[in-house]
């Protein structure tokens, strides 16, 4: 059996009294591709939270290769090899796109304010690896973001170029462990389709380890080796795609009580 | 791709057979040459070529016309007010620095400007004693301005917008009050009190001393070395702005969680921005403290930080080429508004400017102005016939010109003054929220009050009135350019 990467040990999570995440286990095994669904408030964003360090579990462990990251700040846990993207795009619009990726360098470089000043040779060579970090991150998507609009503002991008951006920007962190948060929102059937292929292409090209929410069934069943359903913070299901479609829990989960019985 | 394709024609690449979508095509990008906007003709040529000329030697330029300055210009006071123009410069550097990459809402930054003042001043006067080399004294006064600064972050680090502005404002008074009163700090005097300390030694290198005043005018060697600080400054703070630092503070600008959460330490990032700017403030205090000899704590008064504000804000926020122009824009400003004269033409240019780019070259614009014209003659005629006392008032220049349409009495009743200003008040008040026809009546009268407090209540009080006049050029230039004058358009939400 492959190492576990990720593993959350009875997490959970409640928001002054309204229980948002209750005794999750849940676990992600290195080279592994894992998709969360479940309906609208079933905590898979807050799932996220947790693992980013956003939000600290009132109880439970959660272990990054064996090593807890409860209590770590998000960028401590970021520097572990833990990368997101967010639901609700989260780029730095004015930046330029290339900027956006290289600025996710930073928790793996090391040169400070006076040898920026000074514009010492390590601290060059440092940019210029930066630099072909970004370049190398961003050809990963093709013609997307191709050319001279890596000098232009992130704000002149289309929405499903910013997602693309998002992406290239987690991975610049160099991780170990990507977070997707619906990376298929607001894209239309052929984008949809090369995300599918995409999300391939990172674990198979780029080595990463995925979780990833997704409300687009065709993805989830597309990409995914296991699925975890949830609902009200709990987990409903896991298993193949197949073994969680048609799960009867998950059915009422996402149709509600009755139609399930009806169908 | 040739010209006589039509635009929707596929190109040679697409046309090829493939399985599925390719991963990473991308017609626009295909395209990309055709959107390119562009102007015309010559004109774009130079738009073009201008744009190609690096940064480096846009500041070449600047500096080479800054520093040729004292050669055409020998009056002592020109080249005051050039030395403090290239200190308010560096001001707007470090504000830019904190405001406009860190995003912090700084209101306490002058105190740091302050707190280099007092360091260089202490341990280099004759009112202590203490006579440190300067080339010692002035890095140290910077290191001292940044831990200053450091601490003020480390309890508000935590803070951001509008909390953060409120704690640094009251480290401003703090500073304020302890400067004032710092003759009696357990018994010692350290500060000086509100007197300050006024017998400050000027710099001195190697046991040179550089003078301030060269045969009782202004020692240019100051304005040199406030240049070169400056292009020090510049080039420092330039090069930190692409570096990863830079990146990161103006990525927590722009969105301090994504940024945390892409692994850069936003409280640790926040405390250098503060620390940076607090050192590039102190730096330029001690330059200034060693030219004018003394240190006082109304130095360090709220006007002059929101002069350093208005300079950063004007020139564009973020952008360095930009808050050095904004800098030099209102220090030229502050300086040419002392003239009651030039101010008067600098009030109805901002006026005519502000009702030209209300109304464009159009009718309503000749309703207004001939409107104004109009009334302006009749209320003359009409103050006239009751006294000629009430029309005495003004006299020569444009004032003469003016005298003949502005009612300007030889001594105005004051409740007369205040009465206008307040009707002045209600009338600016009716003309922004009126629309249409009922604008276009209240604006003649509004322009006319204006004129008239203009001519009665402020030029006899240059001090308030150039504020005023800056403060309306400001709401002028942020209409026509809200991101101020080269700064790039922005987008605050998603």
């Amino acid at each position: 059996m492959a190492e576990r990467l990720l593993e959350l040990d009875g997490v959970s999570l409640a928001f002054g009294g309204l229980r948002c995440v209750s005794d999750l286990d849940l676990h992600v095994d290195e080279g592994e591709i894992v998709s969360v669904i479940g309906p609208n408030g079933a905590g898979k964003t807050t799932l996220f939270n947790l693992i980013t360090g956003i939000y600290e579990p009132d109880e439970g462990d959660i272990r990054l290769a064996g090593e807890s990251i409860v209590g770590l700040q998000p960028h401590q846990i970021t520097r572990r090899g833990i990368a997101r993207t967010f639901q609700t795009l989260r780029l730095f619009l004015n930046l330029t796109v290339k900027e956006n990726v290289m600025t996710a360098a930073y928790g793996h470089t090391k040169a400070g304010i006076f040898r920026s000043m000074l514009r010492t040779p390590g601290m060059r060579r440092e940019e210029r690896e930066i630099s072909e970090l970004a370049n190398q991150k961003l050809a990963f998507f093709g013609e997307r973001l191709m050319g001279y609009r890596w000098n232009q503002p992130a704000y002149s991008l289309s929405y499903a170029n910013r997602r693309r951006l998002e992406i290239a920007r987690a991975t610049a962190t160099n991780p170990r462990l990507l977070l997707l948060d619906e990376p298929a929102a607001g894209m239309n059937p052929v984008e949809t389709h090369e995300i599918t292929e995409l999300i391939g292409k990172l674990r198979t090209e780029g080595g990463y380890t995925i979780l990833v929410i997704e409300h687009d069934m065709h993805v989830v069943e597309g990409i995914s080796d296991r699925v975890i359903a949830l609902d009200h913070g709990t987990k409903i299901a896991e298993g193949t795609f197949v073994e969680v479609a048609t799960n009867q829990g998950v059915i009422e989960a996402y149709l509600g009580l009755g139609t399930a019985e009806t169908k | 791709m040739s010209e006589w394709l039509p635009p929707e024609t596929e190109s040679p690449e697409e046309a090829v057979p493939t399985t599925g979508p390719a991963v990473g095509r991308d017609e626009w990008v295909a395209r990309e040459g055709e959107r390119r906007v562009s102007r015309a003709g010559w004109a774009g040529t130079v738009e073009e070529r201008l744009r190609r000329v690096p940064w480096w030697a846009w500041l070449t330029l600047f500096v080479a016309a800054g520093s040729l300055m004292p050669l055409f210009e020998s009056s002592g006071y020109v080249r005051l007010v050039g030395f403090n123009t290239v200190i308010y410069m560096m001001l707007a550097l470090g504000l830019n620095l904190v405001v406009g990459w860190g995003g912090l809402l700084d209101l306490g930054y002058l105190a740091f400007f302050g707190v280099g003042s007092y360091v260089y001043a202490i341990f280099d006067s004759a009112k202590f004693g203490y006579h440190v080399p300067s080339i010692l004294i002035i890095p140290a006064a910077t290191i001292v301005g940044a831990l200053v600064g450091l601490l003020v972050g480390l309890p508000s680090r935590r803070l951001s917008g509008d909390y953060l502005a409120i704690v640094t404002l009251f480290f401003l008074e703090l500073f304020e009050t302890v400067a004032t009163n710092g003759n009696q700090i357990f018994g010692h005097d350290i500060t000086g009190g509100s007197f300050g300390i006024s017998t400050v030694f000027p710099l001195s290198f190697a046991g040179h001393t550089l003078a301030v005043q060269h045969n009782g005018i202004f020692a240019v060697s100051y304005y040199y070395l406030a240049i070169v600080m400056f292009l020090i400054v510049y080039v420092a703070l330039f090069f930190v702005n692409n570096s990863r630092t830079g990146r990161a503070w103006r990525s927590l600008r722009e969105d301090p969680l994504a940024a945390e959460v892409m692994g850069m330490p936003v409280n640790w990032l926040k405390l250098m921005s503060f620390a940076t700017g607090a050192g590039v403030a102190a730096l330029a205090g001690t330059i200034s403290t060693a030219l004018n000899a003394s240190v006082y704590p109304l130095n360090f008064s709220p006007v002059v930080l929101i002069t350093i504000y208005a300079m950063v804000i004007l020139g564009g926020s973020g952008s360095q080429p930009g808050v050095v122009i904004g800098a030099f824009l209102v220090s030229v400003l502050l300086q040419v508004l002392q003239d009651p004269g030039q101010a008067r033409v600098l009030f109805y240019l901002v006026i005519a400017f502000g009702v030209i780019a209300a109304y464009r070259v159009s009718v309503r614009l000749a309703i207004v102005a001939a409107s104004t014209a109009v009334f302006g003659i009749a209320a003359h005629a009409i103050a006239a016939s009751f006294h000629h006392s009430w029309v005495d008032g003004a006299h020569g220049g444009l004032a003469g010109v003016l005298a003949n349409w502005v009612v300007v009495p030889e001594q105005l009743t004051p409740w007369v003054g205040q009465v206008a200003y307040l009707f002045l008040l209600v009338g600016m008040l009716c003309a922004t929220q009126l629309r249409g026809r009922l604008r276009l009546v209240a604006l003649p009268p509004t322009l006319y009050l204006a004129a008239f407090v203009w001519e009665n209540e402020m030029i006899p009080n240059p001090g308030p009135a150039r504020y005023i006049v800056l403060g309306l050029l400001l709401i002028v230039l942020m209409i026509v350019r809200p991101n101020g004058l080269l700064g790039e358009r922005r987008v605050e939400i998603n």
